[in-house]
């Protein structure tokens, strides 16, 4: 997948969830000049794990090098790299954007359209939210500009394996 | 509660130097007299010594310090056994648990300023959890590709009452070493090995810290195949060997580099392809197959492209791969090299009547018939080490390779030699960086460690004017040391023998009086400050770019107007 038009892949970690694991893991990105594009947090369906999606630019060798930093934390369990076609991901974002009497229904057409919500609204704006892939969320923010978008905010990717099994080949008892 | 911790991991030699927030621990040291505590000068030589240690004995070394600059004096030592997989542990005080993040007196973010050169690190907020950190931390920092450990304690978490449990287990489901390598990848190296016309093994670390001495002679001598030693490799392998050929790179000796230039296989073992060793990658052993053997998966494939990769132990790898190997002999390839070896003869001692370091190095290798422990510091002397001592005996090879730390010569020296008290250890120092850390020279009197301390007095951080020379148009700044002290009355300010030589005569003597001393000695030898050390491939060239002698320099840097600004 291309942002920018850079290569970008996207790196599922299952890690300990210790004091300062965060620290360690974006450190490491740091040190070793690696490019993280997003980066999204989240308690996993084992207790005391939790799951870290990486969107990680650059070229194979790159992101492999990448995975076996991230396997040398201690704290790090499992690192799976999603390929675009087996995996699905999900971003989203809150746009606050102008409206006006005139804008309102063409706005909400639009949230039609794109599955989107409608949050929160306010006699000249409103705040919308999206969820989708990253280029959704996209043309859905194009499309929004000509209103006149006040504030943005979005999250890291999340992504996934599709099929049956569990990426990390652990069992939910496992002691951790 | 750390100190049983640290008796249950077989610990009974600690490194340190105490303040506020550590005052607790050291306080109850009394009551484990089986802990024997060496009080260094500066936190750097405890970590150092702890290295030194390690390196020496396998066995992990272990440093207090107190917290903030107690903490931040051991960092160098930290990162220097980082980059050298040494297992260290070290044990900072932090300020009280109330106190943290208040900018409180000494306090510093000790876990926050190593996490980046350690191995891995703890803060540990309650004391119940000390036994299972402590063992987790032996347990990381020696297995695996070894490394340092640092657990930084707040001052009332030491004194806090908890219940002592020591775990028998690790539970560390993010950590699970791979020892064995892969039969399908081990096959497929035997393989490569016995089809390979011109094959060469270049030993690396990995072999000392994992003692596969003997499996490395074994496949070297079923197969007949040359061996090559990285710097820090130097001794996995006797140099008195007919398959020796010695370290390759930027100061190796040109047949080592030429003949990895020339073979068809290069089988690394525990060797991470270092820019020291390997010059332009582009144009590193560009007729050889790669077989890469490293317990550290993240160094394959770091630094070159890898046809065979397998992780694992060396030791164990080899031991399985040993038995697929076909003997072998490669008589036309041992010709090859030997012709290399007359043709760039890279170890001839210069030709004149001055004190040169290559001289002494000669001699006390000579003398010491290659079996001292020779720790070293960073800079030219270090080199013609590598290059002039004949490493015979297994392990006698200590040397800061990755991080380059000046000022590692006196306190490894240290830990070296009470790591093995029976041994004779000459620590070859530089002027520059013996006066980084001579400091120590209190703690090695106190504690009688008889550590024989050869400086080559230059007076000049020497390397650096060697690059000032050949890259920078002979503009020495900043290099010369016009105020050193005078080392042998330095030597007896601190009650040690100490011994000046400024002629070739005098060489011999002095070395054989300081081996005969039973006690220290410092020995001053007063060099040529403008020799310096060949071959050198430049920083970021190829063997194509070889400088063997000084007249050939011209030539190069003609050659290659482009090659500044090196690095
Ligand atoms: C702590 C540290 N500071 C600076 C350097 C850069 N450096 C590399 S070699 C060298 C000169 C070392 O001088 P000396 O110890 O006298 O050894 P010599 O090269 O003269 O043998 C210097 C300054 C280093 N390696 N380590």
């Amino acid at each position: 997948m291309a942002t920018n038009g850079k290569a970008t892949h996207t790196l599922v970690a299952l890690v300990q969830d210790k004091p300062g694991v965060l620290n360690r893991v974006s450190s490491m990105f740091r040190r070793r000049g690696y490019n993280i594009a997003s980066l999204a947090v989240g308690h996993s369906e084992i207790p005391n794990l939790s799951r870290m999606t990486f969107v990680v630019e650059g070229d194979d060798a790159t992101v492999e090098q990448a995975t076996k930093q991230l396997y040398k934390l201690i704290d790090v369990v499992r690192v799976n790299k999603l390929s675009d076609t087996d995996s699905v991901s999900r971003e989203m974002a809150l746009i606050k954007v102008k409206s006006t009497v005139q804008t309102r229904s063409e706005i909400i057409q639009m949230v039609e359209i794109f599955k989107a919500n409608i949050v929160d609204v306010s006699p000249d704006s409103m705040i919308i939210e999206v969820t989708g892939d990253q280029e959704k969320i996209d043309s859905f923010h194009n499309l929004l500009e000509p209103f006149g978008v006040k504030e943005v905010m979005r999250t890291g990717r999340v992504a996934m394996d599709r099929g049956p099994s569990s990426s990390h080949g652990l069992d939910k008892s496992s002691k951790l | 509660m750390v100190c049983e911790s640290l008796l249950r991991e077989g610990v009974d030699l600690v490194f340190g130097l105490p303040g506020g927030a550590i005052l607790p621990l050291y306080q109850t040291m009394p009551e484990y007299p089986q802990l024997r505590h060496i009080l260094v000068r500066h936190e750097q030589g405890a970590a150092m010594a702890a290295d030194g240690y390690y390196r020496a004995s396998g066995r992990v070394g272990v440093a207090f310090a107190t917290s903030g600059p107690g903490a931040t004096n051991l960092i160098t030592g930290i990162a220097c056994a980082n980059m050298d997989s040494s297992a260290m542990v070290c044990i900072t005080g932090q300020v009280a648990r109330a106190s943290i993040g208040k900018d409180a007196f000494q306090e510093g973010d000790t876990t926050g300023v190593t996490l980046p050169v350690t191995k891995h690190n703890y803060l540990v907020m309650k004391a119940a959890d000390i036994p299972r950190v402590v063992k987790e931390a032996f347990h990381i920092a020696k297995t695996g590709r070894p490394g340092p450990v640092l657990i930084d304690i707040p001052k009332d978490v030491f004194i806090e009452q908890a219940e002592f449990e020591y775990p028998d287990e690790v539970d560390l489901p993010g950590y699970k070493p791979t020892l064995e390598g892969h039969p399908t990848q081990i096959k497929k190296a035997a393989k490569l090995i016995n089809e390979a016309k011109k094959p060469v093994i270049l030993a690396g670390h990995g072999v000392i810290i994992s003692r596969a001495f003997d499996e490395l002679k074994d496949l070297a001598e079923k197969a007949e195949i040359p061996v090559i030693t990285t710097l820090l490799g130097l001794s996995s392998f006797p140099e008195t060997h007919v398959l020796s050929v010695g370290m390759p790179g930027m100061h190796g000796v040109a047949y080592a580099s030429l003949a990895i230039d020339e073979s068809d296989l290069l089988i690394s073992l525990g060797a991470r392809f270092d820019d020291r060793v390997t010059g332009r990658i582009s144009s590193f052993a560009p007729n050889a197959k790669i077989i890469h053997i490293d317990i550290d998966p993240a160094v394959i494939g770091q630094n070159v492209k890898t046809l065979v990769p397998i992780v694992g132990d060396v030791r164990r790898v080899l031991r399985a791969l040993n038995k697929q190997v076909e003997g072998a002999s490669h008589t036309e390839w041992l010709d090859q090299i030997e012709k290399l070896r007359s043709e760039h003869p890279s170890l001839r001692l210069p030709d004149n009547t001055k004190l040169t370091q290559q001289f002494i190095l000669k001699q006390l290798s000579d003398i010491t018939k290659g079996k001292a422990i020779i720790v070293t510091g960073v800079g030219q002397h270090q080199m013609w080490a590598a290059q002039l001592y004949t490493f015979s005996e297994p392990n006698t090879m200590i040397t800061s390779g990755g991080a380059g730390a000046m000022g590692f010569e006196v306190p490894a020296a240290m830990g070296a030699q009470l790591a093995r008290p029976n041994e004779v250890v000459w620590s070859i120092a530089g002027d520059g960086g013996f006066q980084m850390t001579m400091s120590e020279l209190a703690t090695i009197v106190e504690n009688k460690i008889p550590v024989k301390f050869a400086i080559m007095n230059n007076n000049f951080l020497g390397m650096v004017r060697q690059w000032q020379h050949m890259f920078y148009n002979d503009t020495f700044y900043a290099t010369e040391y016009t105020g050193n002290p005078d080392f042998v009355a330095l030597a007896k300010a601190f009650g040690i023998m100490g011994l000046r030589v400024t002629d070739k005569t005098q060489v011999a003597d002095a070395i054989n009086s300081a081996n005969d001393h039973d006690g220290p000695v410092v020995v001053d030898f007063v060099v040529d400050p403008e020799e310096n050390v060949y071959p050198m491939i430049p920083p970021g060239e190829s063997i194509n770019e070889l400088v063997e002698a000084p007249d050939q320099l011209a030539a190069v840097l003609e050659a290659n107007p482009d090659m500044m600004p090196p690095s």
